[in-house]
């Protein structure tokens, strides 16, 4: 495994000098229990990933789909916690340099006590937070003090983001802006909208932030495609989904097809 | 955890807020732009109170139910009868003037979450005024529960569907619904049942159900020359609640009591008592009072009545928690149950299983405190929906 750096900033800056793109997988913490969880980081870490999203469950995930639900239901009723996923978080780090970034939504990390939850996931070895129903300018403090903290604020654009506020949400924002490809729920899909590229694009024109795209991508023909158009790839459910049919391994053969997939865009047209 | 004090627009005291995904945040703003703009407009206020008129039937009478205070030895007692409203509750307030709203919005398809279904029948009705296209989520087992109302929407022409996930009430269909919206928001509008979700949800449908409190008020000033001494009004997600206090707000002398469902107990994790027993925490795109364990997790809400059983409650209600002004009781499922029989028994009126509970707390008010002058009750639906699901219930089991 190369040694990789440990900022997303660098990180998105060397796939940048090397003419690739950036590969985020996201994994929901303690799915299909911890101890996989972990196997399961090491694999993609090994399998072309260069970020990890660890998803840390909510009994009511309320932005994703029936694959991201079915996973966190699974893992919380396998006793998943936010302190266990932290646990995860240290452990992957202790042999680990991949960056990582804690995804979730704000009720769980809210009781654990947000000054807490920052702190140890800094600890822990965290470079980013993504909060899903958090959004620009819904909690001023809150948001602040996540900003203030030593993890990125991952912030999201959606295709319903009017270029008003486009702006202002990757104000206070780091490492990358998210930009979620669709309106609708997290899950693979079969097509990807066609206006992506000059979305995107229309982004770059006023953020200067790295821009990684994710919400349906499930082949490397999309990733692909993805990568031709943004920074960085993500990919959640149909990850979830090659994990259920072909275990750590399958899993990690599907990560290194995207990789590949998204290798071979660059030396494209 | 530490509650900040937030002030800004869209919050009662800390309460409420947009914790939303980004993709919702333009819908909510175009929302609360139309809504603005709508609350200025005195054709708008003419439209809907037209159709509340002709088309539901209101002002809904104040009722003195004579025997039930004999019976309880209490009152003068007044009901407000939100149960005569057409299609049995006080829910149809609310979606007559959200679906206007969503017209003056351009929306041509209307969602909506149903917990007892009320709310459901509430949005079907509209839409089958209106011709628009209606989708109601509804939990798998609320549809076992409520039977007949499901039949009623589509009779209407929505579709309901069914939510398998979670707990299978009416907390998942929330999600559901806002699953759906996150992917439809460009020509849909999701008309919210209660007074939660993000702002401006809570307070647009506390608006729209603030009709309740104007009439009772001005009705209860009529018939007795003074102000209730106490109102009190069944609490799920608190929109009758809201409805009928918000006229009585500032009336520091009228005691505001909502009444939540105990369930089992409240000793038990078997209940639904969000302001008794939750804490603050975010749900469904508010900060409110919420049942959740220790991780943060959202806990199971139980109650014998569908339309109660919700692990969240209104923002605006955790705020006249929190200040005092109102103050919020509960009542377990057996007491609820009996109530139900005592009024059918009584008055010939057979309550919804959600405003037994408001009755059931009646013979709590404490004694001598009760001299203090009129009760005001908000009889917010009719239980026609609920007498197979009390015939089940006991029969199967004779000390429920």
């Amino acid at each position: 495994m190369d040694s990789l750096p440990l900022s997303i900033q660098d990180c998105f800056a060397r796939r940048k000098a090397e003419g690739r793109g950036v590969l985020i997988p996201y994994l929901t913490a303690g799915y299909p229990d911890a101890e996989t969880s972990l196997d399961l980081m090491g694999t993609l870490a090994a399998s072309g990933a260069d970020i990890l999203e660890l998803g840390i469950p909510f009994s009511d995930p309320l932005a994703d789909g029936p694959t991201i639900q079915r996973s966190s239901f699974r893992a919380l009723h396998e006793g998943m916690t936010v302190h266990g996923a932290l646990e995860l978080l240290r452990r992957f780090k202790t042999d680990h340099d991949l960056p990582v970034v804690l995804f979730t939504y704000l009720n769980p990390i809210l009781q654990y006590g947000i000054g807490e939850f920052l702190s140890l996931a800094a600890e822990g070895g965290a470079q980013g937070l993504l909060l899903t129903d958090l959004p620009t300018g819904a909690d001023p403090e809150l948001e602040s003090q996540i900003i203030a903290s030593d993890l990125d604020l991952i912030r999201l654009l959606a295709p319903t983001t009017p270029r008003s506020r486009v702006i202002a949400v990757a104000e206070g924002g780091s490492g990358f802006l998210y930009y979620i490809s669709r309106t609708g729920v997290t899950g693979a899909r079969q097509e990807l909208r066609a206006d992506l590229g000059r979305e995107v694009a229309a982004i770059r024109e006023v953020v200067d932030l790295p821009i990684a795209v994710g919400f349906g991508i499930s082949t490397p023909e999309q990733a692909s495609l993805v990568a031709g158009v943004s920074e960085g790839v993500v990919v959640g459910s149909a990850l979830i989904d090659a994990l259920d049919q072909g275990g750590v391994g399958g899993a990690g053969a599907f990560l290194q097809g995207l990789r590949e997939g998204m290798d071979d865009s660059r030396s494209g047209p | 955890m530490k509650v900040v004090s937030k002030q800004e627009k869209g919050r009662f005291g800390p309460y409420g807020g947009r914790y939303v995904p980004e993709t919702l945040i333009p819908a909510l703003e175009q929302l609360d732009e139309a809504y603005s703009v709508a609350r200025e407009d005195q054709r708008f206020w003419e439209e809907l109170d037209l159709l509340l008129k002709d088309f539901v039937g209101r002002p809904t009478p104040l009722y003195r139910p004579r025997r039930l205070e004999a019976e309880l030895g209490l009152g003068p007692l007044y009901l407000k009868r939100e149960d005569l409203n057409h299609t049995g509750a006080h829910k149809i307030n609310n979606t007559l003037g959200q679906l206007l709203l969503a017209r003056r919005m351009g929306k041509r398809r209307i969602i909506a979450e149903t917990g007892a279904g009320q709310h459901g029948v509430a949005t079907a009705t509209a839409c089958a005024l209106f011709g628009l296209d209606c989708v109601v989520y509804m939990g798998e087992e609320d549809i076992t529960r409520q039977a007949l109302n499901v039949f009623r929407m589509e009779l209407m022409g929505a579709e309901v569907r069914s939510v398998a996930s979670g707990t299978r009430t009416l907390k998942d269909a929330t999600n559901e619904a806002i699953r759906d919206w996150v992917a439809s928001v460009q020509d849909t509008h999701y008309i919210i049942g209660s007074v939660v979700g993000p702002d401006p949800f809570p307070r647009i449908v506390r608006d729209f159900q603030s009709v309740i409190g104007r009439e009772a008020k001005e009705q209860m000033l009529q018939a007795e020359g003074t102000l209730p001494w106490a109102v009190v009004a069944c609490v799920g997600g608190g929109s009758n609640a809201m409805g009928i206090f918000h006229a009585f707000l500032q009336d520091a002398e009228v005691s505001l009591i909502g009444v939540e469902a105990a369930g089992e107990g409240m000793d038990t994790d078997r209940h639904s008592a969000s302001l008794s027993a939750g804490k603050p925490g975010v749900l469904h795109g508010s900060l409110s009072y919420l049942l959740q364990d220790e991780d943060g997790q959202v806990a199971p809400a139980h109650s014998v009545s569908a339309g109660l059983d919700y692990p969240g409650v209104g923002p605006e209600h955790s705020h006249l928690r929190d200040s005092g002004r109102a103050r919020y009781v509960s009542i377990r499922d057996e007491e609820a149950l009996e109530a139900f029989h005592l009024l059918s028994r009584t008055e010939g009126i057979i309550p919804a299983l959600e405003t037994a509970h408001a009755l059931a707390y009646l013979p709590h008010l404490v004694q001598g405190e009760v001299e203090n002058g009129p009760i005001l009750v908000c009889l917010s639906g009719r239980g026609d929906k609920d007498v197979a699901h009390v015939a089940r219930l006991e029969q199967k089991d004779p000390t429920l």
